[in-house]
């Protein structure tokens, strides 16, 4: 099972090296990837029918407990065959789409690592492997929006896309994260055997949040919806795979993986239901008012979503078959239309719905496919679509509680969605071929073969219910936790509310396609409530963060490096003060401490002096000389308290110092005092505060007691070890002479640096004027 | 004699910060100069301070018979004072040259990352 999710992966950085062979003839030959992936998985259908789990681990991070956990069961199976089979299609779509395309193995390679990434997300049993597959779509799904990346819409949809799905991930690494910690494990197979316990765990809401995150921005639900009629920039095959048959059912995927987990509480049936039900209506209202048709799709496709959403949220046996059956049933159709667009959109050069008409004269085989889907979309007998359309009524009215309120909602969305099929699938083809799109010709039979496939499944899975029911629908409800022994799907029900509601469906959208015709003037209508709209939103507030963050970088990132250093001691010096204020006792012990001689006394008074004229003279060299008295009395200091090599050592760097000052800054300009009064002020008592802190520390240090063990050691085995008798300089050059090697090393660098400065050359024409 | 080495620290690094916090980049050297020996003297005091009694042991004899200095705060000092040396020779040789292509000593007219802004 690995290597069937590792083959996408594999086959892209195969490319990378032969990628030239794929752009020719040759392109349509890996449709052969997914399509033997379509046939591995479809091995398994016999064991998963009857009622079998297959799983299998990897280690990975076994002390994290990350393992590579992979389990098939019905849900999963569902979505590999989706996955890997309008997979293969997508691929043999592309090969004439993107015909002589650049970039066509660039193309392919990203569909690859996506399909892997995808295949490893709904087969990760292991909720955090869960989370790399899901960036690594977002990641994918990121450069196959942006494919044509010299265009500037394509490349912030494509952005636009990554923040929100990325945002969703991030979630779901926090709920993966959460439940983990909540469980001990992080197996779904094991939680769903905790769900009691979860169920009322103090974090349980905090945990259904997240995943709700993750799940509703990758399913483009209410508010986050808008990303996804953004990423239809992408190319068609793209729009078709990603963004109405695979990922952004993911969203979907994850809430039904978690529901045998999470599911079955209040808060995550009403939120559901609340999300999905406006998700669905909300776009479907969009639908009538767009006239590019991917828009319509688009919007359409958002539709879809809310009702998988709303059905998942009502919660019982009837609405899991529902959602399991409408899943393929709008995986079938809305690739199909998906696919229908492109054709059009490349043999008639528009995919305005406004001026689009008659084409089936010049490409029945594309028509044919268009109407199939577009019944199927609408829920006419005999297709697959029916069928879902009437599980959907009957699991929302067996609803609990507000029936009338979710059956009207569920009606409503799916007369609009009649429509939008309608528009998609019919429109283009009926009516009088307008002059313009007599040149358009039939297309490639690698481009129409698929739609038409596709259509047709709709179609016979809608007269033979009995070949998806016990291969795939019912392990689908199986694995979401409910009994299907008694699921029999068929066309015909007998005559009862159900059918009622269906037939005011197709009767009432019919009219309505015939009544509203799409126009500009419509869509110039609902872009007036641009402005208050989930997406403008956003975009203001990504303008303020950035906004924010600039003033704050400003604020803080100054370029003036004394700012910057009187925040850091300021910062110091009130963290450091309030500490000290609180547990200081300062005693000083007087028997302990040295006399103060004479002579001490006035070299502490010639260096006290020596840095007052240093700080507030007016002369540079006066500075200077009097940094070097300054060095030469703690040279003294040194002297008096035993440090005879720091005494040699201070004087000789100290006049070093004093020297090349010296012979450097004659040449600089006037010794300013470039500051005004005020600030000289602030700076002087925040720097008096900082140095009578630093004393006090200092003292507060002294009355605690010392471990000289260290000397005592280097004291004791100078002579004996080393063979020296001045301590400081054993310790130096023997015990840690390897540091004392760095040092020189250190001072080496210097002096190269030093040497490099002074030799460059600054050319004319770099200084400024 | 301690607590005349700690206002001498104290001093020393009040003297350092503010020198520091001018905009002259001569000034800004000569802080860092005065913070690193205030610095130097507060690893010192921190070490105990002996009078007279250097940690060498004497002539005649393989160990110390008698009390002697810490030897490793002097160490630690030693290697300090000789890398801001480094340091220091290298901050004047830099502005130097800075002053010699930017013409000013200025901090705040050099607070761009661009020559040119």
């Amino acid at each position: 099972m690995l290597t069937a999710i590792l083959l996408g992966f594999l086959f892209a950085f195969f490319l990378v090296f032969a990628g030239r062979f794929f752009k020719g003839k040759l392109a349509v030959v890996s449709a052969l990837i997914p399509l033997s992936l379509f046939i591995y998985f479809a091995s398994f259908i016999p064991r998963i029918a009857s009622g079998e789990v297959v799983s299998k681990t990897y280690e990975w991070v076994p002390s994290f407990g990350v393992n590579l956990g992979f389990s098939l069961d019905g849900l999963s199976l569902l979505f590999s065959l989706m996955i890997t089979g309008i997979g293969f299609l997508v691929y043999v779509y592309t090969s004439s789409y993107l015909k002589n395309h650049q970039y066509l193995d660039r193309f392919y390679a990203y569909l690859s690592v996506f399909m892997g990434a995808m295949l490893g997300l709904v087969l990760s049993d292991n909720i955090i492997s869960m989370f790399v597959f899901w960036e690594l779509t977002s990641i994918s799904s990121f450069f196959l929006i942006g494919f044509n990346n010299t265009s500037e819409a394509s490349r912030k949809s494509a952005l636009t896309a990554l923040g929100i799905t990325g945002f969703g991930g991030f979630s779901l690494l926090a709920g993966a994260l959460l439940l983990g910690s909540m469980t001990g494990t992080y197996s779904i197979t094991e939680m769903m055997t905790m769900k009691e316990a979860l169920a009322g765990h103090e974090f349980y809401i905090l945990a259904v949040i997240f995943i709700f995150g993750a799940a509703f921005t990758k399913s483009a639900q209410f508010p986050f919806h808008f990303w996804l009629p953004g990423a239809m920039k992408a190319p068609t095959p793209v729009s078709t795979y990603l963004h109405s048959a695979t990922m952004v059912k993911a969203g979907v995927y994850l809430l039904m993986r978690f529901t045998p987990v999470l599911g079955d509480t209040n808060f995550w049936n009403t939120t559901l239901i609340v999300v999905g039900g406006i998700t669905m209506l909300y776009s479907a209202v969009h639908t009538l008012f767009r006239t590019d048709l991917k828009g319509v799709l688009a919007y359409s496709t958002i539709s879809a979503l809310g009702i998988l959403v709303f059905l998942i949220g009502l919660g019982s046996q009837g609405a899991f078959l529902a959602a399991a059956v409408f899943i393929i049933v709008h995986a079938l159709y809305k690739a199909t239309l998906f696919l229908v667009t492109g054709i059009i959109d490349l043999q008639a050069g528009t995919r305005n719905v406004t001026v689009l008409a008659g084409l089936r004269k010049v490409m029945m085989p594309v028509a044919a496919a268009g109407f199939l889907a577009a019944i199927s979309s609408a829920g006419i007998p005999p297709s697959v679509g029916f069928l879902g359309k009437e599980l959907t009524y009957e699991a929302s009215t067996h609803s609990t509680g507000m029936v009338i309120l979710i059956v009207a909602a569920i009606v409503l969305t799916k007369i609009l969605l009649l429509y939008a099929g309608f528009v998609a699938g019919i429109k283009p083809f009926t009516g009088r071929l307008p002059e313009k799109f007599t040149e358009a010709k039939m297309p490639d039979p690698l481009m129409w073969v698929p739609p038409l496939l596709l259509a047709i499944l709709g179609i016979v899975f809608g007269i033979f219910p009995a070949l998806i029911e016990s291969y795939l629908v019912k392990p689908v409800v199986t694995a979401l936790g409910k009994d299907a022994s008694d699921i029999h799907l068929a066309l015909w029900h007998g005559f009862n509310t159900v059918l009622v509601l269906s037939i005011i469906t197709i009767v009432v959208g019919i009219l309505l396609y015939f009544i509203l015709k799409p126009s500009e003037k419509l869509e110039n209508r609902i872009g007036k409530l641009e402005p208050v709209s989930p997406e403008s939103i956003l975009k203001k507030l990504t303008y303020f963060f950035g906004a924010f963050s600039k003033f704050w970088t400003n604020v803080f990132q100054n370029g003036y490096l004394r700012n910057y250093v009187t925040t850091i001691i300021l910062f110091l010096v009130i963290l450091v003060g309030y500490i000290f204020i609180g547990n200081s006792r300062l005693v000083i012990d007087h028997t302990k401490l040295s006399q103060i001689t004479a002579y001490e006394l006035a070299v502490t008074i010639i260096l006290i002096a020596g840095v007052f004229y240093t700080v507030f003279t007016r002369s540079r060299i006066g500075a200077v000389a009097a940094m070097g008295v300054v060095g030469l009395a703690i040279c003294l200091l040194f002297v008096f308290y035993s440090a005879p090599d720091l005494a040699m050592t201070q004087f000789s760097i100290d006049t070093l110092t004093v020297i090349l000052f010296v012979l450097v800054l004659y040449r600089l300009p006037k010794y300013l005092v470039l500051s005004d009064y005020k600030m000289r002020i602030r700076d002087g008592i925040l720097s008096l505060t900082f140095g009578g802190l630093i004393s006090l520390i200092a003292l507060q240090v002294l009355a605690e007691p010392v471990n000289s063990d260290v000397g005592d050691f280097y004291a004791k085995n100078a002579y004996i070890m080393a063979h020296g008798k001045n301590v400081v300089n054993v310790i130096l050059v023997d015990f840690r002479g390897t540091d004392t090697l760095i040092e020189i090393s250190v001072l080496a660098i210097a002096a190269i640096g030093v040497y490099g400065l002074l030799k460059l050359r600054v050319k004319s024409s770099d200084r400024p004027n | 004699m301690e607590i005349l080495f700690a206002i001498i620290i104290g001093v020393l690094y009040a003297a350092g910060i503010y020198m520091i916090l001018r905009r002259s980049l001569v000034k800004l050297i000569i802080g860092i100069i005065l913070l690193g020996n205030g610095a130097n003297l507060l690893i010192f005091l921190l070490g105990r301070i002996t009078e007279g009694a250097p940690p060498i042991i004497p002539e005649e004899s393989k160990v110390f018979l008698e009390a002697y200095a810490d030897p490793v705060p002097q160490a630690l000092i030693l290697t300090a004072i000789v890398i801001s040396f480094g340091l220091q020779s290298f901050a004047i040789i830099l502005v130097k040259r800075a002053h010699k292509v930017v013409k000013t000593d200025d901090l705040d007219e050099m607070n761009a990352t661009d020559e040119d802004s």
